[in-house]
């Protein structure tokens, strides 16, 4: 079981109150992703539920248990630290069997989960290497085996993959992925990637500034995000915004339209642009144009395949009416 | 950054550290100052009451007071002087690529672990002995009258003990700091054409200027209370008496304790002045 | 650089460094050498270098004449016994400094840094008293626990520094896998520390077998360590050269050989970390 609610949770570091108080639930069992800038409190959060922080107000539940004042080894969670946090001194063996030894686990127990956990991870060649011998993604590996061997109510992850080159990275998002529709064990995972939140998710808790903006499945911060922060920050490339007087057509201080939702054509449309970079993907073309009458601007397209146009070609773009997101002033969404 | 629970547990464990020095501090220097008022002469008659300033202005116009000050000032300046000048150079020398580095900074470092008295014995007699010490026997070599070190030389002959002392740990300091010059910014400067000696003036000798000033703190600290070097040589004879030594003349040898103790008060605030800028430098890297 | 320099250059760099070595190195070097000699060649001239007959007469003169084996005691029980006892205090409060600082933790080791500052000179009689009063003056406790506290700021700055190395995110985990504060401490900080203490007891070890204030001054014949007993030669004894050789090399040789394993650590210890 794993149900983990923060009701009025605050956090503030002397004077400067880097959380307000915020409720969250995370059902058990769920995929959720802390997701948003640097610095917007997400890693914070994490650890107020870790337990590694002390929350200044409000309450955690885990399962309905108050778990506010419950130091952090008796709230049954595991943790992924963004470093890994491996034990430099002891083996594989001995960093995945720490945990359990700490909790007096019987040894012929510790051995089974042990190798149920290092034959899941592909570990089972380096278990007597220290860490200081094993490469990134086998080190990332290493922290998940210590976390799974516990059997938490919970996994928490702290920018797990950040620490890796791009290809491994997408390697470890499946296997972390693929762990979860497995252990069918609450996650929460923190992260500034949009990408790996989008991917990953059951449900996205955006956040800035310590403050929760949106909490939401993938799909429904793409397709109705609830403000310009979030429309802008989930989504790759990032949501095109105008404002003026294509906005003012639509009733709206700003519109937002993403760029795979502009249709392009070389002789009509709605807006006349120039093309000042053309990227060639092969599977796509991302055109960045100025749109004409305001060159200072740069608006992304995605085009799917290819399509054939260079630096300085005059472009038309059209975007799809249903598909436009309007905000008012405040950059909220007007339904 | 942490819970209240280990927050209670980190100071009970400081305690021990924090209470043992400050009875460390406190006991003696309130025991000082209580002896520096008064007429204290433990073989003659013993506490002889309270005073008020006068040992202080006994001490200040003592006839040796003022050559004491003298003679503690050119010894400290002499010696910082010889090892930040001479460290800085054998430093840059170190540094350049060569065979056998490692065992050259052996070496360089090893008279800072020589104990003072052996390195004060050592220095008296077999180097500076007027008749058999190895420096005679050079003068004679050139035909020169050997000189008597210890007492025609003596400050000289002190700064230059105390220099091969500490040298090795200004060199070993400077060329730490040396070390982590990012190598790129003189290629940079290369690059823009500047030739080695702007080079060195430029980029590396700023760059040593916070380790500099951290070697002429810590040495001035040690410097200032050098003692060994002086009991076994010469024993504060030749113009010879620091500040430091004087005060351990009052204290064990006239055995006028109130005189020593307001001695020791000056000598007090002499190094807490000193103290303080070094502490500065070293405030501020704590904060990095 | 990551450019080759000429070999002409290198061979000129080698000659300078290794001619400026052996010369800060010599006074060293010829102590050595004439402890080796017999008097009469100690003082011979022109000075002999290599080209005499060694002999071991000295070592046996100075073992059979001055009880060199207790001032060595001494010296190891002091310099070994400060140095522990310095350690088993100072490890927990900079464990509590360098993992759960508070907004006085740099204040508090500031003020640890002074008082090493303080000169022995101004606090040498209140001493002498308190150790003629407390019954330990000339024993090898009272100045084992003088020269602990002279050293203790060092101690505590040294494996402050060492353990601010250790990333808080290690002692993090150990927490989340249920370590309590004592687990941690011995499972996880000790060992990971173990190099650090390792350069701190090393380097505290140096510092206090060197001492050469309080171990002349608090001492007279029973818990005199080897600096007392080197004093001891500055007068007629000390013409006899090789004999004063053969006594300083035995004083020294234990040290010098610890000193040049921890010279790297020696930087950072006695600059209190302000150059690394």
């Amino acid at each position: 079981m794993g149900r983990i609610t923060l009701d009025q949770v605050s956090k503030s570091f002397g004077d400067v109150e880097v959380i307000p108080p915020l409720d969250l639930t995370i059902e058990d069992g769920e995929f959720t992703v802390f997701v948003g800038p640097s610095g917007c409190g997400k890693s914070t959060l994490l650890r107020l539920i870790a337990g590694l922080e002390d929350i200044t107000s409000g309450q955690i539940r885990i399962d309905s248990q108050d778990a506010t004042n419950v130091p952090p080894a008796k709230r049954g969670l595991a943790m992924v630290f963004q470093s890994y946090a491996l034990y430099p001194h002891m083996s594989v063996r001995k960093n995945i069997a720490f945990p359990m030894k700490m909790a007096g686990i019987a040894q012929d127990e510790q051995d089974r989960r042990i190798e149920a956990a290092t034959t899941a991870l592909n570990l089972t060649d380096y278990l007597d290497r220290r860490p200081g011998q094993l490469s990134g993604g086998q080190r990332q590996r290493v922290a998940i085996g210590r976390a799974i061997v516990r059997e938490p109510a919970a996994f928490l992850f702290d920018e797990p993959l950040s620490n890796l080159d791009a290809a491994l990275r997408v390697g470890m998002r499946l296997e972390i992925s693929e762990l979860h529709e497995r252990l069918k064990t609450t996650m929460i995972y923190v992260t500034h990637d949009q990408v790996e939140a989008m991917t990953m998710a059951d449900k996205i808790v955006v956040l800035q500034a310590g403050v929760i903006e949106q909490v939401g499945s993938p799909l429904e911060l793409y397709n109705t995000p609830c403000n310009r922060f979030v429309a802008g920050f989930i989504g790759s490339p990032k949501m095109n915004f105008l404002e003026g007087e294509a906005a003012a057509k639509y009733g709206a201080h700003s519109i937002g339209i993403r760029p795979e939702h502009l249709n392009i054509s070389t002789d009509e449309g709605a807006w006349k642009a120039t093309v000042g970079v053309a990227e060639h993907l092969g599977s796509d073309t991302f055109l960045y144009v100025h749109p004409e009458g305001n060159e200072g601007e740069t608006m992304t397209v995605r085009v799917d395949g290819e399509f054939a146009v260079r630096h300085g070609d005059t472009v038309f773009l059209t975007p799809r009416e249903d598909l436009i997101h309007k905000f008012d002033a405040e950059g909220l969404r007007i339904p | 950054m942490a819970t209240q629970h280990s927050r209670s547990a980190a100071r009970l464990m400081m305690a021990p550290a924090v209470v043992l020095l400050l009875g460390w501090m406190l006991v003696p220097l309130t025991m000082t100052l209580y002896f520096s008022f008064k007429k204290y002469l433990p073989l003659r008659g013993g506490d002889l009451g309270w005073v008020g300033f006068e040992n202080y202005t006994r001490f200040l116009t003592s006839s040796a007071f003022w050559p004491s000050v003298q003679t503690t000032l050119i010894i400290v300046g002499g010696v910082l002087a010889i090892t930040v000048i001479l460290g800085v150079l054998l430093a840059t020398l170190l540094n350049q690529p060569m065979w056998g580095q490692g065992a050259v900074r052996i070496l360089v470092i090893a008279p800072f672990f020589v104990m003072p008295t052996v390195s004060a014995l050592v220095w008296k007699n077999m180097f500076m002995d007027p008749n058999y010490g190895l420096l005679a026997h050079l003068w004679k070599l050139f035909g020169a009258t050997p000189i008597e070190w210890l007492s025609q030389a003596s400050l000289t002959s002190i700064i230059m003990i105390v220099s091969w002392q500490w040298l090795p740990f200004a060199t070993l300091i400077l060329l730490t700091a040396i070390q982590s010059l990012d190598s790129e910014q003189l290629e940079a400067a290369e690059m823009d054409g500047a030739p080695p000696i702007k080079r060195f003036g430029y980029i590396t000798l700023p760059h040593l200027s916070r380790a500099i000033t951290v070697v002429i703190l810590i040495q001035t600290i040690f410097l200032l209370s050098i003692f060994a070097e002086i009991f076994v040589t010469t024993g504060g004879a030749f113009g010879t008496k620091t500040l430091s030594y004087l005060i351990f003349q009052r204290v064990l040898e006239s055995q006028n304790i109130g005189l020593g103790s307001a001695g020791g008060v000056y000598a007090i605030i002499l190094a807490n002045i000193v103290a303080i800028f070094l502490m500065r430098i070293v405030g501020k890297n704590l904060d990095a | 650089m990551a450019r080759s320099t000429t070999t002409q250059r290198k061979a000129l760099n080698t000659a300078f460094a290794w001619g400026i070595g052996l010369l800060i190195f010599f006074p060293i070097l010829w102590t050595i050498l004439t402890s080796f000699k017999t008097e009469a060649t100690a003082i011979a001239d022109p000075p002999v270098f290599v080209g005499f007959e060694w002999t071991l007469e000295n070592y046996t003169a100075v073992l059979e004449r001055s009880n060199y084996a207790r001032f060595l005691w001494n010296s190891i029980i002091i310099a070994g016994g400060s140095t522990i006892l310095g350690i088993i205090i100072a490890v927990p409060a900079a464990w509590s400094m360098a993992f759960v600082p508070s907004k006085r933790t740099k204040d508090i080791l500031m003020w640890m840094l002074s008082t090493k500052m303080l000169p022995a000179v101004g606090v040498l009689y209140p001493i002498y008293l308190l150790f003629i009063k407390l019954g330990i003056l000339d024993t090898r406790v009272g100045l084992t626990i003088v020269l602990m506290l002279i050293n203790l700021p060092i101690i505590v700055w040294m494996l402050y520094t060492y353990f601010k190395e250790i990333p808080g995110e290690i002692l993090e985990a150990a927490r989340m896998d249920g370590a309590s504060l004592r687990e941690e401490v011995i499972y996880i900080l000790t060992p990971m520390a173990i190099p650090g203490i390792a350069s701190t007891l090393l380097l505290n070890v140096i510092l206090a077998w060197n001492e050469a204030f309080w171990t002349l001054n608090l001492t007279a014949a029973k818990a005199a360590p080897l600096t007392a007993f080197i004093a001891s030669y500055s007068s007629p004894e000390g013409l006899f050269y090789a004999k004063l050789s053969a006594a300083s090399t035995m004083a020294i040789a234990p040290i010098l050989v610890l000193g040049w394993f921890s010279q790297k650590q020696l930087v950072s210890g006695l600059t209190f970390g302000a150059v690394k």
